[in-house]
């Protein structure tokens, strides 16, 4: 059971840029991690460094009690701007690619199908999708195969209210259950036990406290 | 291993959905070699005699056209990066890649090539030795391409710095293509142990493809 995801003095070079300096946070299991602040600030570069996706400079990013074999990045699902979705299969058929390539349980895809009210649309090319049923459709993925840490980034883009209702329970339900989520988000979702931090030109500048969730 | 097949199954389906590349890659490669009795005049020795090399080189640019899809689409729409935090190796992901490419539209090209031939007045002896060059050497097109394919992943417009990448690759398998189909058409020569040369390329290509190209993809997708 992974315990705590350890963010160590990462600092990430873009270019000439230095675009994270020195970030140290530190998420406990059952825990939120609200990431706020302007375009530019570096939230993006942190989930996706989170996500092994972008190499640090310096410092570590560990997940503590998780499978010691696999990078954190395997462990987490990442959920950036683009969906991953192909547009000539149907909803269904998405999930399930996603399902056997992450090794999901048999019943994955119709929990995810239920879970963000996407039945109806299922058998439906996500070409002939509007842009919100898109989104939806692309966080399903974090119900098609367990993996302990969530990484989001701006998860809400083009959903309406009810449906960012759908996606703050599918949250706090994964995070009861003793998971770890990490979401970039302007928005206040009102998500429990969450904590937030703001990030400014790709330092920390206000945190609501050093540590958060379950000790 | 069920992530290769998982990945391999949705890329043939992909291909058989959006049958657009590899529809565009057959008709390339029959209006090119349709294109060359009108250039060249009707000389029928002629024509039969550089028949293989023509086909050879036709099947190599049409397959060009078609490499930048293996990874582009995955790109655009983020797959991409799903794909990379899999628990299998990325080097195993582009494989299965590669392999549906050469599934679907190496091998239809290759398959192509016979009916191509009578335009061409392709020598009688040469057919089948021809479709065994191209079926034995056109994994070494896929494979070697994906190479190509994830080098130029962010280059706007790469297909033409896909060709310059990859076309000097493919020179020892068009060499040892030839070089087989012209020991059994004009005698003597060594057929076999040119046609063992190409299947080494082949399977070379196949075990160093994913590797080159899965650093590529790491690096370019940063």
């Amino acid at each position: 059971m992974v315990q705590a995801l350890a963010i160590e003095h990462v600092s990430v070079r873009r270019g000439e840029r230095l675009v994270l300096r020195d970030i140290t946070l530190r998420l406990n299991r059952a825990g939120t991690l609200l990431l706020k602040g302007h375009n530019g600030s570096g939230k993006t570069t942190l989930i996706r460094t989170i996500a092994g996706l972008l190499p640090s400079e310096t410092g570590t990013v560990t997940l503590e009690g998780g499978r010691t074999e696999a990078e954190p990045g395997e462990q987490s699902h990442t959920i950036g701007h683009a969906n991953g979705l192909k547009s000539s299969l149907s909803v269904r058929e998405n999930l399930r690619f996603w399902r056997d390539f992450l090794n999901g349980p048999r019943d994955g895809v119709d929990r995810a199908l239920a879970e963000f009210q996407l039945d109806d649309l299922a058998d439906i090319p996500t070409a002939y999708l509007s842009a919100g049923q898109k989104r939806r459709t692309g966080l399903a993925r974090l119900l098609v195969a367990d993996r302990p840490l969530w990484l989001l980034d701006e998860p809400t883009t083009s959903l309406d209210t009810a449906s960012t209702q759908v996606v703050v329970a599918a949250i706090e339900q994964h995070v009861t259950s003793g998971g770890l989520a990490i979401v970039a988000t302007h928005l206040d979702l009102a998500a429990r036990n969450a904590r937030e931090v703001t990030l400014r030109a790709g330092t920390v500048v206000s945190a609501s406290s050093d540590e958060v969730g379950d000790d | 291993m069920t992530e290769f097949w998982t990945v391999l199954a949705r890329d043939l389906k992909l291909a058989a959905r959006d049958g657009g590349a590899v529809g565009t890659a057959l008709g390339f490669y029959l209006i090119v070699v349709a294109m060359l009795p009108l250039g060249l005049g009707p000389d029928l020795k002629l024509l039969g005699r550089i028949a293989p090399g023509i086909l050879w080189i036709g099947l190599l640019l049409s397959a060009l056209l078609s490499l930048g899809r293996i990874f582009e689409s995955d790109f655009e729409d983020g797959s991409l990066e799903v794909l990379m935090t899999g628990s299998a190796p990325l080097e195993l992901v582009v494989a299965a890649k590669a392999l549906a490419h050469w599934i679907s539209t190496s091998l239809p090209l290759a398959l192509l090539t016979p009916v191509l031939g009578l335009l061409l007045n392709l020598d009688v002896d040469a057919y089948g030795v021809l479709l065994a060059t191209l079926i034995a050497g056109t994994p070494a097109i896929s494979f070697l391409g994906s190479i190509g394919a994830a080098l130029t992943l962010q280059a706007r417009r790469g297909g033409l710095l896909v060709a310059l990448l990859v076309l000097p690759l493919y020179i020892p398998t068009l060499i040892y293509g030839i070089a087989t189909i012209s020991a059994i058409v004009t005698p003597p020569g060594d057929a076999m142990s040119a046609f063992l040369i190409l299947c080494a390329l082949s399977l070379g290509s196949v075990v160093l493809g994913p590797i080159a190209a899965a650093a590529a993809l790491r690096y370019q997708a940063q």
